[in-house]
């Protein structure tokens, strides 16, 4: 398959998968600040820290408040991880590539598109985003329907969910990574009900507060956050998403199952493996804040190393055996 | 919808009689129009349009922002072509399909139509298209132009004229599927008691046009399909085809030329590539060849065209045929080669160069319609009887600065076909491109075509870029289908 065919259905995917995990992510906290006390604080101010894009916002925004972050995050064209940009990208990318995806494929990602634009072009958005937040996420469930069902499930398709599950590893840390304060512990002046209210909300933004419940029944911190990063079977698990990723990777290049294979599926089955035999306890004692970063930084890395193998334009004309062979360069 | 009011005017009606009654063929569409409550084929048209947006059907338009997209307009009162008229126009195109390959590899090799005097050197040699690098090239079993959408129009008297060819890049024939598609859902009862001729088969027919055209040595040929990029207006038309083909579609920087094979970047290191269906023009194809600035290209991929490793289709070098002076001499051409008399006649064309012939078109300005040899797509081109005395003065001194790159034309009374305008069915006038294909043995004609209609009122512009918009075209199978028992 060609490369920058790959690379588009790799960021295709990625930027779709960022679109919903935005929608999650606002979703929550508007629900979270809802719920907190006034006494406890600004609650916008670490919403936009948690995103990473203070900078950004501040420049256009100056301070957050519950208006400017709705806009920033939902359908500021000129904000780089916002609804309506993520919904273009994944667009643009598939637009590209458009004889390498089914028509329902390209459909779906099209009149997403078109439904985020024209909603982009109302103030409703802001004002109430609940309804657009749910149908950016159904539409995103649907994108992914349609390419399990209408998309040959070979190397372009595993390129697709390869970018999609590492994009959700890493958007999944971040939820995590913005709700650790309630994670770690109980906070001071929160009762216990509303405790629980808030761990209930954000296990509903992933959509696991009825699997968790299944699994663990009464809400616990330590119990969520396993559940969010080391559950085996939750779709949106951090081990979960390493785990399918890396299925896909070695989808794409066949490496059998005793080689290490390239460097990419190196440094993904290193990190899989780890979260395969991780202790939820250990993880909090070394600091919940400083594995999320470090975990970050390795998804970046797998990247990087997916782009030098299989993006980037390669010369020579490539065997099988060297392909394997040509890992730890 | 009241067709009673509906008035054919002074034009040649593709649907209607002088005395209105519904032409040959267009019978059941008529009476089905007519039946419609007008809301009906209103919401049809929207859920038409709509469709197409969904799909994504959209071109993008030079000089506004980059990556603007808009849908093609689309009009769903179909034009229809009856069996015998369409019989005549497929031998025609055939015909012309295979003089002009003829012309093009004698013009690149031993040039007898100009020795003989039927061309002149000049005329050939002048036109931009023409490329000196091109001599002595030998494209796989000696076809040149694979891939032909001329455009025909009707004119006051009833008869098909073939108003210019388009021998590079013909665009539109994605237009013609997808219009199908959404036809046959909108209007499905008349849609198969009129008979019509599938359209669908195109994709598999230029899939083995290209695969026939294959280097030696290649046995089963890697094909692929050309583009310069999402950004190009055809864009979505070459994704479309790939994708119908089930072959890639790669940009120049996906390929490369290495060890005299053209190949291209996979995810697996470099693959070979055979065959090229190209929507690219000749001077962007190698900026090693042609244009040293050119962005674009493939740097060497002409050598290993030379060397017979790599086809093009088209060939580079085609264009030279569909240079508009060139095309006075289409005619001639057809009677050198073939000893046949040409089926579909020209428009009468003035050659500027000439200089008999340029006095009369500067002295008939205000008749005619000036066109700059060069060019397509409704650009550079003057129509006298509706510019003002100012453009035609400043397109005076044009032809007079450079004469060979202007030919006119007598303005045509194009036909019409009736066509949803604010919500009322009016005559607009459309112009046809049939798309022909020629992979060495036979010569394919899409049974439909591309019908291009001008929706501003008294246009003759029927171009995308100018305002024009599309229609599906009907040809039916025989001319019995769809007129009911009782009219038999």
């Amino acid at each position: 398959m060609l490369s920058r065919v790959a690379d588009a259905l790799y960021w295709m995917c990625r930027y779709a998968e960022r679109a919903e995990n935005v929608a999650r992510f606002l979703d929550v906290s508007l629900q979270v600040t809802l719920d907190m006390p006034d006494s406890h604080g600004d609650p916008w101010a670490g919403i936009i820290a948690a995103t990473g894009e203070e900078e950004s916002f501040e420049a256009c925004y100056g301070a957050p408040t519950r208006d400017t972050i709705v806009r920033f995050l939902t359908v500021d064209p000129e904000s780089e991880n916002s609804i309506v940009s993520c919904a273009r990208l994944a667009r643009d990318n598939a637009r590209s590539i458009r004889e390498s995806i089914s028509s329902e494929t390209w459909e779906q990602v099209n009149k997403w598109y078109l439904l985020v634009r024209d909603a982009a072009g109302s103030e409703a958005v802001v004002e109430d985003p609940h309804d657009f937040l749910a149908a950016v996420k159904e539409a995103s469930h649907l994108f992914v329907g349609v390419t399990y069902l209408t998309m040959t499930h070979g190397e372009g398709w595993h390129f697709g969910r390869l970018g999609r599950l590492l994009e959700r590893a890493d958007q999944t840390s971040r939820i995590v990574d913005a709700k650790q304060a309630l994670l770690m512990a109980r906070l001071p002046d929160v009762g216990a009900s509303l405790d629980e209210i808030l761990l209930a909300a954000l296990l509903r933004s992933v959509s696991a507060l009825e699997m968790y419940r299944k699994r663990y029944g009464r809400l616990d911190h330590t119990a969520v956050l396993e559940f969010l990063m080391l559950d085996k079977q939750f779709p949106r698990s951090i081990r979960h998403c390493l785990d399918t990723a890396q299925t896909s990777l070695r989808a794409i290049t066949a490496t059998p199952s005793h080689a290490s294979g390239t460097r990419p599926e190196r440094l993904l089955g290193r990190l899989a493996a780890e979260y395969e035999y991780a202790i939820v306890d250990e993880i909090v004692a070394e600091g919940l804040h400083e594995h999320l970063d470090q975990l970050q930084s390795k998804l970046n890395d797998v990247g990087a190393a997916i782009y030098e193998t299989f993006f980037a334009a390669r010369q020579e004309p490539v065997t099988q055996e060297q392909r394997q062979d040509d890992g730890p360069q | 919808m009241e067709l009673s009011s509906y008035a054919p005017g002074a034009f040649y009606d593709e649907m209607f009689d002088p005395e209105r009654r519904p032409r040959v063929g267009c019978e059941l569409l008529a009476r089905t129009i007519s039946a419609l409550p007008d809301a009906d084929l209103v919401r049809r048209q929207r859920s038409a349009e709509r469709s197409l947006l969904h799909m994504g059907i959209t071109f993008s338009v030079y000089g506004h922002e980059r990556g603007t997209e808009k849908i093609l307009p689309f009009d769903l009162i179909p034009r229809v072509v009856h069996a015998r008229e369409w019989a005549k126009l497929e031998r025609g195109l055939a015909q012309r399909m295979r003089a002009m390959n003829l012309f093009i590899d004698d013009v690149y090799h031993d040039r007898k139509i100009i020795n003989d005097g039927v061309i002149p050197v000049e005329v050939v040699e002048s036109a931009a298209s023409y490329l000196p690098g091109c001599r002595g090239l030998d494209p796989p079993r000696g076809v040149w132009c694979h891939i032909n959408g001329s455009d025909l129009v009707r004119g006051g008297d009833g008869h098909y004229y073939v108003l210019e060819d388009n021998l590079r890049c013909p665009s539109g024939v994605s237009y013609v599927l997808h219009n199908r598609q959404v036809m046959k859902r909108t209007f499905p009862r008349v849609f198969e008691a009129s008979r019509v001729r599938p359209v669908d088969g195109y994709p598999s027919e230029l899939l083995r046009v290209l695969q026939n055209v294959r280097p030696r040595g290649a046995a089963t040929p890697t094909v692929v399909v050309l583009t310069p990029g999402p950004y190009n207006s055809a864009y979505s038309e070459h994704s479309f085809l790939a994708q119908q083909m089930g072959v890639e579609l790669v940009e120049p920087r996906d390929l490369t030329v290495r060890d005299g094979f053209v190949w291209m970047r996979t995810t697996r290191g470099l693959s070979r590539v055979d065959v090229i269906y190209r929507r690219i023009d000749d001077v962007f194809l190698d900026p090693l060849a042609f244009r040293p600035d050119s962005m674009l290209g493939v740097p060497g991929i002409m050598s290993v065209v030379r060397a017979g490793r790599v086809a093009l289709a088209n060939a580079p070098g085609t264009g030279v045929a569909d240079d508009k002076v060139v095309y006075a001499y289409v005619p001639a051409i057809i009677r050198y080669y073939l000893g046949e008399d040409p089926i579909l006649p020209n428009v009468p064309t003035f050659l500027c160069f000439d200089d008999k012939q340029r006095s009369h078109v500067l002295a008939n300005l205000d008749k005619l319609v000036v066109k700059a040899a060069n060019e397509s797509g409704g650009y550079g081109m003057l129509m006298g009887p509706q510019a003002s005395s100012a453009e035609r003065a400043a397109f005076a001194d044009r032809i007079k600065a450079n004469p060979r790159n202007y030919i006119a034309q007598p303005l045509l009374a194009l036909s019409r076909v009736p066509t949803l305008i604010d919500e009322q069915l009016e005559g607009r006038h459309v112009d046809l491109r049939p798309y022909v294909l020629h992979g060495g043995d036979d010569i394919f004609v899409l049974p439909g075509g591309l019908t291009r209609v001008a929706l501003k009122k008294g246009s003759f512009v029927v171009n995308s870029s100018q305002g024009g918009g599309s229609k599906d075209t009907w040809v039916l199978a025989d001319d019995i289908a769809g007129r009911d028992s009782a009219a038999c």
